[in-house]
């Protein structure tokens, strides 16, 4: 039976850690708030791109040299590139596992494909060494403020790679900021162009082209893998602070749990303990009489 | 009331610009095109460095852009920025200097050695005003 300061000791323990985790909880709940701002501003750049990219492919699909052009040209699917983020820190629940359990799957369904990666994120590279992928570049702590610049550094090797024929298609794996509670899995092709997203606008013909449309659109599409890859980092920022912190919050509820059991335990012990004094005192005061 | 036009200015990272103006000067890549109301429609690709202004009531500003693109469309302008800043945040001495590195440095790359150059030649117009 632990003795009485045994139980002091734990409580004592478990305390610290509660103030740790809800501090950490607090600490992610301020991260979480800046990140879902620079989320949503963010979103209308990407939402202008998109509009524009749809007018310039529904342009430059009439142009003759649109076959041959390393961006719009059909090609047979047979190496993949695969960007993924995950984090680069724990401590967030199934956040991470999420997504490497994501990863696997991609992989089985491109099976018989050459898959390379480029990791972002502490987690997601540790996974892929161990296990040998073919990993094109990594990027750690770069999503602590994730910039522009950072993701255009992230994008460059893969839009070359794109652009050269030695891939045939761009994957981006990330979690995606929906609420506080829950994280959405996203698995997104970026290249090549999905044709659906051509089709929304047909007034693109009344425009006063400066540059041929297909020019512009070799243009615009390097920019869309950048801007893909910066909102995927903003996503996962957001994301990861707040599964973080539902984690922390679970875990400080954790602490209190244990704490009354230990408290409970505590008092039996000590009521225990004082029984027997009085009982001693008594018995001894009868033994005298 | 004369016709207005909505004018938004997007960079990745935010909106910098969304008003209602009666005035654009865009540094379009042949060259600057300055937007009326009734404009037609338009699409091109920005200069790497240039400098925007707009005109919204009596108020002018002045916005260094460093490349994009920008579309115009009935009683709409939208520009969209790789990255931009307003003149007034500019700092000149720093864009001075930048200048003055751009024009030093030295590669292999001349289209990125221009593009900087015009880069900072644009902040250092912009800076400083308004």
């Amino acid at each position: 039976m632990p003795s009485l300061i045994d139980f002091r000791r734990r409580i004592r323990s478990v305390k610290n850690t509660q103030q740790i985790t809800k501090a950490m909880k607090m600490v992610s709940a301020a991260k979480l708030r800046r990140a879902q701002e620079r989320v949503i501003a963010a979103r209308p750049y990407a939402q202008t791109m998109r509009e524009m990219l749809a007018n310039l492919t529904a342009a430059a699909s009439s142009d003759d040299r649109a076959e041959t052009s390393p961006w719009l040209a059909a090609r047979e699917s047979k190496r993949v590139d695969l960007i993924f983020l995950t984090s680069d820190t724990g401590l967030a629940g199934a956040f991470n596992s999420n997504l490497l359990k994501a990863a696997q799957k991609f992989a089985e369904e491109h099976a018989g494909k050459e898959i390379t990666l480029t990791l972002v994120g502490r987690k997601g590279r540790d996974f892929f060494r161990k296990r040998n992928g073919k990993i094109l570049s990594e990027h750690i702590n770069v999503l602590n403020k994730p910039t522009y610049q950072d993701a255009a550094g992230i994008a460059k090797d893969v839009i070359r790679r794109y652009r050269d024929g030695e891939t045939d298609g761009v994957y981006i794996i990330n979690n995606d900021f929906k609420s506080v509670m829950s994280a959405n899995l996203s698995v997104a092709q970026i290249l090549p162009l999905q044709q659906s997203a051509a089709s929304v606008e047909s007034s693109s013909s009344d425009y006063i082209y400066e540059q041929s449309p297909l020019d512009m659109l070799e243009q615009l599409i390097p920019r869309l893998v950048e801007v893909s890859v910066f909102r995927a980092m903003l996503e996962t920022v957001a994301a990861y602070q707040a599964a973080r912190m539902t984690a922390m919050e679970t875990a400080s509820s954790n602490a209190k749990d244990v704490i009354e059991t230990l408290t409970l335990h505590m008092n039996r012990v000590r009521q225990a303990a004082i029984t027997k004094e009085i009982i001693e005192v008594v018995s001894g005061a009868a033994a005298a009489e | 009331m004369a016709e207005l036009i909505q004018f938004q200015l997007v960079s990745p990272e935010r909106m910098l610009v969304d008003e209602r103006v009666s005035e654009v000067q865009i540094p379009a890549r042949e060259g600057y095109i300055g937007v009326l109301p009734g404009h037609a429609p338009l699409l091109s690709e920005l200069m790497d460095g240039g400098v925007l202004s707009y005109k919204a009531g009596s108020d002018e500003r002045t916005l260094a852009v460093y490349g994009g693109f920008v579309e115009v469309q009935p009683g709409r302008v939208r520009v969209l920025a790789d990255a931009a800043e307003f003149g007034s945040e500019i700092d000149t001495e720093k864009a001075k200097a930048r200048l003055a590195a751009a024009l030093r440095a030295d590669g292999d790359d001349s289209g990125a050695l221009l593009a900087e150059v015009a880069r900072a030649q644009a902040a250092l117009d912009a800076g400083g005003k308004r």
